[in-house]
Order: structure tokens, then C-alpha cells, then sequence
């Protein structure tokens, strides 16, 4: 199936407040989308709600064909996320915190260890595999836990603002890392971020104002329909000069 | 294939708490500290006051200090309950809780694993307290000390699904501190672990039916009659249906269309 993420006529509100609205859009497998909206724009609900930690009463969400309401198992199973705040167990050692996310995803040991080992080699962190997280500096940490959320193979990779925080060195090797997995793995990816220099070329983009999508689309098509030259006039005419 | 999935995940998540609870030492000595200190000085202190009739399970007269221990065992496996629920606030809040929750699992799984590896870390300091205790004189009989565990499970279990219970209700570590005053000590000083139910009678009718239909009395005498090797077919029924309503209410709490998150939102 070439479409990793479907998601249609999505709602959701807090009481009254509405932080969805009528939301759809799809992502295939090996395209990297970013998504950009200014704070309270909905990002963190719509993310909220792809992860099941919400559940929505109105719309659907699919993942690989599976609805995440009624598949939730299978349809989980096919995500990664790297979630804003840092997510790993402090008091453990990488190797510690990668072998239990691999028992919630049911990876027997002997697989687990060869994709451990797989993934931080990759990400240039093997040798510190027995050092506690703590230890670690941000951009460290950030790279553990894109490993963790690429051990189980998604086909989907969840990614809320990752590099807030982090210096630019680390930034940059992020960005280049997970645009590098979405050719090489054919890995569909939701990036939200506040950074437009994040953004390459070839990325599509999702712009989410006021709980609704304001713009879809390929970088060129995006400046076309804005009547914009940058990434951030667009940003800035689409928001209306709200801050990003 | 399920079945091990679910296998290897509730491993992981048991795995997971011990490591951490053996890692946190100052969590494993101050767990210890509070049960000993009751024994070493509260007890200690409170012997000569307090006279304790021949009731069962003892066969003889006894030493406050041997009528305490099963309470004190209890409230090792309240306040570790307390203390798991304590850490799932905090992870739901600084957010290591999403990682657990959007793995493909079902929820209700998820929360009984976490209920079970809890359990496992208050086995773990109950038996550390009764083997110093050992050295203090306090010895049951050799075969109670393998009757206990079921009952220590059951209790550790009961105990755990409340404290879920409660954190499901509870968005920020700020307000669960204060839950924790008018939960655990309410529990533990109206219960059967500092005190026999006829003695509170002589003093309170009302403090003797509060401690009757507490929870925690039924479990701490559970806990007392398994130490002796006897069963207490009441408590334990009283104990196991606690904790089946507990846990219902616990999953209903942390299910995304029904319980806490439909509380933060949702159309």
C-alpha cells in the first residue's frame, strides 16, 4: 500500500473550544511532510489524536488501511513517534530503554539486539549504548529516540518538534537523518516543527491554522497559490502574521 | 504470535520497574525506613499501653510488635501503590507514559502489567522487612512466610489498581500530593494494622464500622491469617472484589473514550 496516513473530515474540540476542523489529508510511503502552524494551531491535538492518546468522535484516522479506532493494534503498530518532551527513562542505559520498547512491540531479544544495534550504528550512538540517558546531551538523547521509534519498522514516523532546544550541529544531523530514512526505507514522515530551515526542497507541506489546513502541497505549488516568493511569506500570508 | 506479544511486553514493562526500583536506592531504603521505624520505635513505645487479647489468628498473647507487623506489611504495599500511581502521574506528565500508551497493546493490558510489576517491587521490600524483622524477634511460622505471597499478591494487586484509579482522576502531581493525605492516611490509621476492631469499638462505634468495611483492614488481615498459615475466606473475598471494582473503574479511567482524556477534550 503506498499510502501510509489517510485521515478525513477530522474534528475535535475541548468543550466548546474547537481545535480541529473538518481536517483531511493523506501521506505516502518515502514522502517527508512537514507541518507548520503557529502555537495552538492544532498540531499537538491532531498528533495526539494519530497516536490514540485522544480519541475522536468525528472523522476517521488510517494507518497502512488500518482505522486507528477500531485496528488500534495493528494500526499502532505500523507507527514511530518522537514526541516533543524526551520520553526515555533517565535512570536506565540506552540498551535498557531500547530493549523495552522492543518487548511493548512483542521483538523477541535476539531480533531486538540485531536492530539495536542496527539503528545506532546508524545514528553513530553504538558505543555509548551502556551509558544511562541521563548522561547524554540533548541531541543524543534525540537521536536514541528516533533509534527507539524506527526498532519496530514503521511504516509512519511521528515527529513533534524534535529539535526544539538542540544546537545546530545536532539539528542539522536530525534533519538530514530522517529526510535520509524517508528515501532510503521508504518511511512516510509528519514533522512538526517551527523551523522553516528544516524544510528541503523536495518536502511536501502541511500548513494548520486555527484547527484547520490552510495550505497542502510541494513547496513550489504552495508558493504559486500564495503569490509568494519564500517559505516564509507564505507561512506569514497563510497565518495572517500570526507567529510561528 | 499475540499471545507472545503480550508475553514479552508485560516482562518488559515488570523488567522495566525492578530495574528502576533497584537503581533508585534511596526509593528502596526510605520504602524500608518507614515500616522499621514504625516497628523499632512506634511498637517499641506503645507495648506497655496497649493489651492485646488472644484473637485469631494468634493462639497465645502477644507483643504489640507481632500484631503490628502485618499491618506494617500493608502499609509497605499501600504506599508502594501509592508511589507506582505517584510515578504514572509524573510520567504521564513529563510524558514517558505516551510511550507506553501508544504501543499496540490494549490498554486495559497495559495498565495490569503496570499494576503487576508494581506488586513485584512491594513482594520484593515486604520480604526484606520481614526477614530484619526475623532479627527483631517477630517470627511467624516457617510455612506462613510461603502462605503470605498469594495474599501479598491479592493485596499488592488491590492496593496498586486503587492507586491507578485515583491518578486516572488526577492531572498534575501537584494534586495527587494532597490525594495522598486524604487517601493513605485516612486508610491506614481507620484500619485493622495499628489496632484490633473490638478496641476501636470500646472507643468508637462509628471508627469500629469505618474500619470494618475499610478495604485496607480486609487486606491487612488477610495478610495477617496467611502469615499463620490460615485462610480468611471474608477478607479475601472482600479483597478480590475490591480490586476487581477498582480496576474496572482504573481501565474505564484510562480509556481515550471514556475516562480521562474525554475529560481533556474531545468532540
Amino acid at each position: 500500500m503506498k499510502t501510509a496516513l489517510t485521515i478525513e473530515n477530522l474534528s475535535f474540540a475541548y468543550g466548546k473550544k474547537k481545535a480541529l476542523d473538518d481536517v483531511s489529508f493523506s501521506i505516502n510511503r518515502g514522502e517527508c511532510t512537514l507541518l507548520l502552524g503557529p502555537n495552538g494551531a492544532g498540531k499537538s491535538t491532531l498528533f495526539s489524536l494519530i497516536t490514540r492518546l485522544y480519541d475522536s468522535r468525528e472523522g476517521n484516522i488510517n494507518l497502512c488501511g488500518f482505522d486507528i479506532k477500531k485496528q488500534s493494534r495493528e494500526a499502532l503498530g505500523r507507527l514511530g513517534v518522537v514526541f516533543q518532551q524526551t520520553t526515555l527513562d533517565m535512570d536506565l542505559t540506552v540498551l535498557q530503554n531500547l530493549h523495552y520498547h522492543a518487548a511493548l512491540h512483542g521483538i523477541a531479544r535476539k531480533v531486538a539486539n540485531q536492530r539495536i544495534q542496527e539503528e545506532l550504528e546508524r545514528l553513530n550512538m553504538y558505543e555509548r549504548r551502556k551509558e544511562k540517558v541521563r548522561q547524554l546531551n540533548g541531541g543524543h538523547k534525540r537521536r536514541v529516540e528516533i533509534a527507539r521509534a524506527l526498532l519496530h519498522k514503521p511504516s509512519l514516523l511521528l515527529l513533534d518538534e524534535p529539535t526544539v532546544g538542540l544546537d545546530v550541529p545536532s539539528r542539522k544531523s536530525i534533519v538530514e537523518h530522517v529526510h535520509q530514512l524517508a528515501n532510503d526505507n521508504q518511511l512516510a514522515v509528519l514533522w512538526a516543527t517551527h523551523l522553516i530551515d528544516e524544510i528541503y526542497p523536495d518536502d511536501s507541506l502541511l500548513v494548520l491554522h486555527q484547527g484547520q489546513i490552510k495550505a497542502r502541497g510541494s513547496i513550489p505549488s504552495i508558493l504559486k497559490s500564495s503569490n509568494t516568493e519564500t517559505v516564509s511569506d507564505a507561512f506569514y500570508q497563510l497565518t495572517q502574521g500570526a507567529s510561528a | 504470535m499475540i499471545l507472545m506479544h503480550f508475553w514479552r511486553a508485560m516482562w518488559g514493562i515488570v523488567g522495566r520497574e525492578l530495574l528502576r526500583f533497584l537503581k533508585q536506592k534511596e526509593r528502596f531504603v526510605s520504602a524500608l525506613v518507614r515500616p522499621l521505624i514504625w516497628l523499632f520505635v512506634f511498637a517499641a513505645g506503645f507495648r506497655a499501653a496497649l493489651g492485646l487479647a488472644i484473637t485469631p489468628p494468634y493462639e497465645t498473647y502477644i507483643l504489640y510488635e507481632v500484631y503490628i507487623t502485618p499491618g506494617l506489611v500493608g502499609m509497605i504495599q499501600l504506599f508502594n501503590g501509592m508511589q507506582s500511581s505517584l510515578s504514572m502521574v509524573y510520567d504521564r506528565e513529563m510524558g514517558s507514559m505516551r510511550i507506553l500508551m501508544v504501543c499496540p497493546l490494549p490498554r486495559w493490558f497495559l495498565l495490569i502489567s503496570k499494576l503487576i510489576a508494581g506488586t513485584a517491587v512491594s513482594i520484593l521490600q515486604v520480604y526484606v522487612f520481614l526477614s530484619i524483622a526475623w532479627f527483631y524477634d517477630i517470627q511467624a511460622p516457617l510455612l506462613g512466610y510461603l502462605w503470605l505471597l498469594p495474599a501479598l499478591i491479592l493485596c499488592g494487586l488491590m492496593l496498586g489498581a486503587l492507586g491507578l484509579l485515583l491518578s486516572s482522576f488526577i492531572k498534575q502531581l501537584e494534586n495527587f500530593a494532597g490525594v495522598m493525605n486524604f487517601v493513605i492516611f485516612p486508610l491506614f490509621f481507620m484500619s485493622t494494622a495499628l489496632y484490633p476492631l473490638w478496641k476501636m469499638k470500646e472507643s468508637s462505634t462509628l471508627l469500629h464500622d469505618l474500619a470494618l468495611y475499610n478495604p485496607f483492614s480486609q487486606a491487612v488481615e488477610l495478610i495477617r491469617f496467611a502469615l499463620y498459615g490460615q485462610f480468611n475466606q471474608y477478607a479475601f473475598i472482600y479483597t478480590l472484589v475490591a480490586f476487581l471494582v477498582f480496576m474496572s473503574a482504573a481501565i474505564i479511567g484510562y480509556n481515550p473514550s471514556k475516562g480521562m482524556m474525554t475529560r481533556k477534550g474531545g468532540k
